[in-house]
């Protein structure tokens, strides 16, 4: 059971309400929210430093512009604190990065909420979203799994936040138009809010709410996996599948997990030239072009799988519509498995390749 | 008449142990087939997965790596990262459907010549009977 505020407004007036008190008070100095660009709906995510602007924002939009990992760990260390509103899987990617040292949880309230899943960009983003949008909050108060909503959302199992300060419940929320309600879930986020004037219970997290939606949700995976027949044919349906790569590394470009300013792949190391070309021809008699990008896929699991959050925006951004996220969920799900590792889940727990125990697979090495 | 099939094993060994062995292997007049390139690296924790991937996608027909018994590494722990990378790679190569049988680590110290001409035997062994790599030919990779 945990400290819960309680406010007579909607769930996103009430946060708005919320964030303006901290602000106004100056217990922080701004927030990182996705805000409404136009009337249409367009989103993107910004920092806001002025209550006044806080009009423009919509933070519960079913929308990924960008993974708020990626903005939030350029954001921190900050000296006073900010607020930010982030999804689940953005708050994971947010853990797997200060782990690797990209950023920093001190001075951050992190808030988040039981999430819905999100949008493809271009259905979000696009005209005649209106309806999509209506049919979406619907289904989530109803703590139903909306039809639109991105492939790897339909099967994602870690929808309720961990290491949020501030945990709002959405999904399956039947009340979220009338009344709001934030759960407290550190010291921090109890300090900060002390002087907000409201009506403090003690409550948690409907838990039959959590388990119909979970038991839907891994019902999907499966169906997801088999269609994604991937794991199966090995070297043949890789190539398959990546043949229509057309090489632009979008997928790490916009992977919360893939952080670093010169990736392996696009350096010199694996760079071809004039003797390599020849030398392949030589051998095979042709050659794709762009060159490796099976090889760049499985590299990229090799390096990030046992961290990978699934939040799919790898998958979104793809031009060539390759389902890159349902890949790397199913073998990231194996590869972190083999640790017990769930990424994100705890900032104390090691990456998986940055410890070891003397004692593990020691059929290894015979 | 059909070309007999060597196999190419792309062998990732390093210089303390297993290179040492190698050394003594030969020293020692062992036979070990001539299917084993050997490639020296400082510790076998050097080795990144994405060498052994880049090995089979570009038609090795095996890739060995080669480094200290746990405990005894060099640099005191490289081998327990390799270990945990490796089992990382082989999850990934069976998740995916790709034949992670040609992927092998072998911890193989100095003084253990014999058993490094014993594991190149093994190991070429095996590759012959799973034949080539088809990576090789596939000109859409």
């Amino acid at each position: 059971m945990n400290k819960v505020i309680k406010i007579e407004n909607g769930t996103k007036q009430g946060v708005l309400n919320f964030l303006e008190h901290l602000i106004t008070t100056d217990k922080i100095s701004g927030v990182l929210t996705l805000r409404k660009i136009n009337e249409k709906g367009i989103c993107d995510y910004g920092f806001i430093s002025d209550a006044k602007e806080l009009k423009f924002a919509d933070p519960f939009a079913p929308v990924m512009p960008i993974n708020a990992a990626q903005t939030l760990s350029s954001l921190t260390p900050t000296t006073k604190p900010i607020a930010a509103i982030i999804k689940p899987c953005e708050l994971r990617g947010f853990v797997e990065r200060v782990k690797r040292v990209q950023g920093s949880m001190k001075n951050v309230l992190l808030i988040s909420y039981t999430c819905g899943g999100v949008l493809p960009l271009n259905t979000f983003q696009g005209d005649g979203s209106e309806k999509i949008i209506a049919d979406y909050y619907n289904a989530i108060s109803k703590g139903e799994t909306p039809g639109s909503i991105r492939p790897t959302c339909k099967a994602c199992e870690y929808f309720v936040p961990m290491m949020a300060d501030i945990t709002i419940p959405l999904l399956g929320n039947s009340e979220s138009e009338s009344e709001c309600s934030l759960i407290m879930n550190s010291e921090f986020a109890i300090q900060i809010s002390k002087e907000f004037q409201c009506e403090i219970i003690t409550s948690e997290l409907d838990s039959k709410i959590i388990d119909k939606v979970l038991a839907v949700r891994i019902s999907e995976k499966e169906k997801l996996y088999n269609k994604t027949k991937v794991t199966k044919d090995g070297l043949d349906e890789l190539v398959n599948i990546f043949g229509k790569c057309v090489g632009c590394h979008g997928c790490s470009r916009v992977c919360p997990i893939c952080y670093c300013v010169m990736c392996d792949f696009e350096s010199h190391n694996f760079d071809y030239n004039i003797e390599i070309f020849e030398t392949e021809l030589e051998q095979k008699g042709a050659l794709r072009l762009p060159p490796d990008t099976v090889f760049f896929q499985i590299g990229r699991l090799a390096h990030m799988s046992f961290s990978c959050v699934g939040c799919g925006q790898c998958e979104d951004v793809c031009p060539a519509n390759i389902p890159v996220a349902t890949i790397f969920k199913k073998v990231g799900e194996a590869t972190a498995g083999l640790f017990d590792y769930i990424p994100g889940k705890d900032l104390e727990e090691a990456i998986p390749v940055m410890i070891f125990k003397e004692e593990e697979f020691e059929e290894i090495g015979k | 008449m059909e070309k007999e099939f060597i196999p190419r094993i792309t062998s990732f060994v390093c210089k303390w142990c297993t290179y040492t062995g190698a050394d003594l292997a030969g020293t020692s007049r062992l036979q070990y087939p001539t299917s084993i390139i050997l490639l020296k690296v400082l510790c076998s924790s050097r080795i990144d997965p994405v060498f052994l991937i880049k090995s089979y996608l570009k038609g090795a027909d095996g890739v060995l790596i080669g480094g200290c018994h746990p405990g005894d590494c060099h640099y005191e722990t490289g081998n327990y990262h390799t270990r945990r990378r490796f089992k990382i790679l082989t999850e990934i190569f069976s998740t995916l459907g790709l034949p992670k049988e040609r992927l092998r680590l072998s911890w193989i110290s100095a003084s253990e010549g014999p058993k490094f001409a014993q594991v190149s035997n093994e190991f070429t062994d095996k590759i012959e009977n799973l034949g080539p790599n088809n990576a090789r030919e596939n000109m859409f990779l």
